[in-house]
């Protein structure tokens, strides 16, 4: 017996706790890590210009990044299960042309319109948890065959060209203000709150992530895969359809091309906020960070004056960056 | 003797070709540990998972307390409360050991909060503590990832859910295999502490002088079929190992 084991031994402790212990290290820096960069950031963005640390330009940072913030936080969801939604960015573009085209006319309200678009967000959820659930497709197909088909239905419904010229109740709904602060970040706000709550406090939160970290297991206790699934693909449905609605109530119009793309952008923003690519693990507020962090630093680079192209490459590195941290977080 | 607590009876299972069981028995008696062993491949695997209701046999009958049952699903063996840890612990590495322990019969609030499903986290982390505790599972702290512990915690983690909600068998599948030589103590310790309420353990493991030390009863499976049953007093070693690899030849039933 070696002198370590032989002193864990009479410790009465074994080896596994000290593996424990720098585990917890990893995992101090991985929480945290994401942080320190964010504030990193934010110090330098402050210091180097002028125009980042003023009020309106942080509620324009969050207000700039809800739209992508809206599909992350659905993705959180369904990435938790171990799944994913490659359909949130066709569905920005269907209910924003679904929606807007019941906005049009001068007496229109806002409420119809909004209740339209989430319906569709809720009804692409449906078909995307039934493929995966019924049919036995894989997420990935499942959603890349459904975001196909509903970029398809958001062009035929719209004749291919844009929705403008929308109602003013309507409009309020991305461009409002309650006070000095935009609806859109209220909304926000209102969203992060209600997913980080349902996913740390409400039993259908935990199924979600014992789902993700072992399907086989969870079932064994007793939790209902399926009904978890179908809950997740309908959140994310839910509140990318949300997402349609307030990006076409923002710019006065709805483009049957509006979002295309953005699924990318709100799954890296997940992946950065530090959520397991296989599930199991991550969180709401992780992905806000993420989500935070990619805004910021689009808009300091905006502020330094550097080109899209170069911007383009920052944000990929920014990705690489993260993924690495949590590849050794988990490692 | 008194009636057998959970029982199989000439159970058959194939998988493709392969016939797992070929009309295995298999008794426990409540308030008894028994040690269910054999070679790799002797059917073990499968005789549990039919006994806990993870899948069914072709053939053959499962009675549980006199009665003949028909365990459909997990739900429903843990609802006769038969609880199973398994080999792999599945636990849920992001939540905590208390969420773990209530995993899939979760404590809501109550009124209108838990319709909505709202967890009563306080009085899940008290119960837990306090299952934890009665076993003498010590954790650093209830609310820390089951992620971040260590083996042995994690595995007592897995062993304290299924002894909290097991009230008739537990099955333990090689319940000491990622731990050190304390810990596997305190394992050991446990069930026996769950046997003397009165609960049938079944350990089902490799290691022989883990079962000499803490089995009351041993069953013996070779090729899917029970070949030898002994009582702890008086078995050896040499015995254990004859009947597993058949080189004592032994029938079904006691040696």
């Amino acid at each position: 017996m070696t002198h370590a084991a032989l002193r864990t031994f009479l410790e009465g402790r074994d080896i596994g706790q000290e593996v424990g212990r720098s585990r917890r290290v990893k995992n101090l820096i991985g929480d945290y890590g994401l942080v320190a960069i964010f504030v990193v950031c934010f110090v330098v963005l402050s210091a180097t210009t002028s125009g980042f640390l003023t009020v309106d330009n942080l509620i324009n940072v969050i207000e700039q990044s809800s739209i992508i913030g809206f599909l992350a936080i659905g993705l959180t969801f369904v990435m938790l299960t171990g799944g994913i939604d490659l359909s949130v960015g066709a569905v920005v573009g269907l209910a924003g042309v679904v929606s807007a085209s019941f906005a049009q006319s001068a007496g229109a309200g806002g409420l119809l319109p909004l209740a339209l678009g989430l319906t569709v967000g809720l009804l692409v959820g449906l078909v995307n948890s039934g493929l995966i659930i019924r049919g036995g497709v894989l997420p990935f197909l499942a959603t890349l065959a459904v975001l196909t088909i509903a970029r398809g239905l958001a062009l035929i419904y719209s004749d291919g060209g844009p929705t403008t010229g929308l109602s003013n109740p309507f409009q309020v709904l991305g461009a409002g203000m309650i006070g000095p602060v935009p609806v859109l970040v209220v909304m926000f706000v209102a969203v992060v709150l209600v997913a980080e709550f349902v996913l740390r406090r409400t039993a259908f939160g935990r199924h979600v992530y014992a789902v993700g970290g072992n399907v086989e297991s969870a079932r064994t206790v007793g939790v209902s895969v399926n009904r978890v699934l179908l809950g997740v693909y309908l959140i994310c449905g839910l509140l990318a359809g949300l997402a349609g609605v307030v990006l076409a109530a923002r710019v006065n119009g709805a483009d049957p091309m509006a979002g295309n793309g953005y699924e990318l952008e709100a799954i890296s923003a997940v992946v950065i906020g530090g959520t397991s690519f296989f599930g199991g693990s991550g969180s709401v507020r992780g992905t806000v960070l993420g989500v935070m962090l990619l805004g910021v630093v689009m808009n300091g680079l905006n502020l330094l004056d550097v080109t899209s192209y170069y911007q383009q490459v920052v944000q990929g590195l920014v990705l690489v960056l993260a993924v690495l941290l949590n590849r050794w977080k988990s490692g | 003797m008194t009636t057998p607590l959970l029982e199989a009876r000439a159970l058959v299972k194939t998988y493709g070709h392969v016939q797992a069981l070929r009309g295995a028995n298999f008794t426990a008696y409540a308030g008894e540990v028994v040690a269910l062993i054999g070679d790799n491949g002797a059917g073990k695997s499968t005789l549990v998972s039919c006994l806990s209701g993870t899948s069914q046999a072709d053939a053959g009958e499962v009675w549980f307390e006199g009665r003949q049952v028909r365990l459909d699903s997990p739900a429903h063996a843990q609802r006769l409360g038969i609880e199973v840890v398994y080999q792999d612990l599945a636990l849920a590495a992001d939540l905590d050991p208390a969420a773990n322990l209530f995993l899939g019969r979760e404590l809501m609030r109550p009124g209108v909060l838990g319709w909505f499903g709202v967890l009563d986290r306080r009085r899940m982390r008290e119960e837990a503590t306090a299952a934890f505790g009665e076993l003498g599972i010590e954790l650093p702290d209830a609310g820390t990832r089951v992620s971040s512990l260590s083996g042995g915690q994690r595995q007592s983690v897995a062993v304290a859910r299924s002894v909290a909600w097991a009230s008739k068998v537990i099955f333990m599948d090689e319940p000491t295999a990622a731990l050190g030589v304390v810990q596997r103590e305190r394992v050991l310790d446990v069930m026996r502490r769950v046997r003397d309420r009165g609960i049938a353990v079944v350990l089902i493991s490799h290691n022989m002088p883990e079962v000499l030390a803490v089995a009351d009863r041993v069953e013996v499976l070779r090729l899917g079929q029970r070949v030898a049953r002994f009582d702890i007093a008086g078995v050896s070693l040499d015995d254990l190992v004859g009947a597993m690899t058949g080189a004592l030849d032994v029938t079904d039933g006691a040696a």
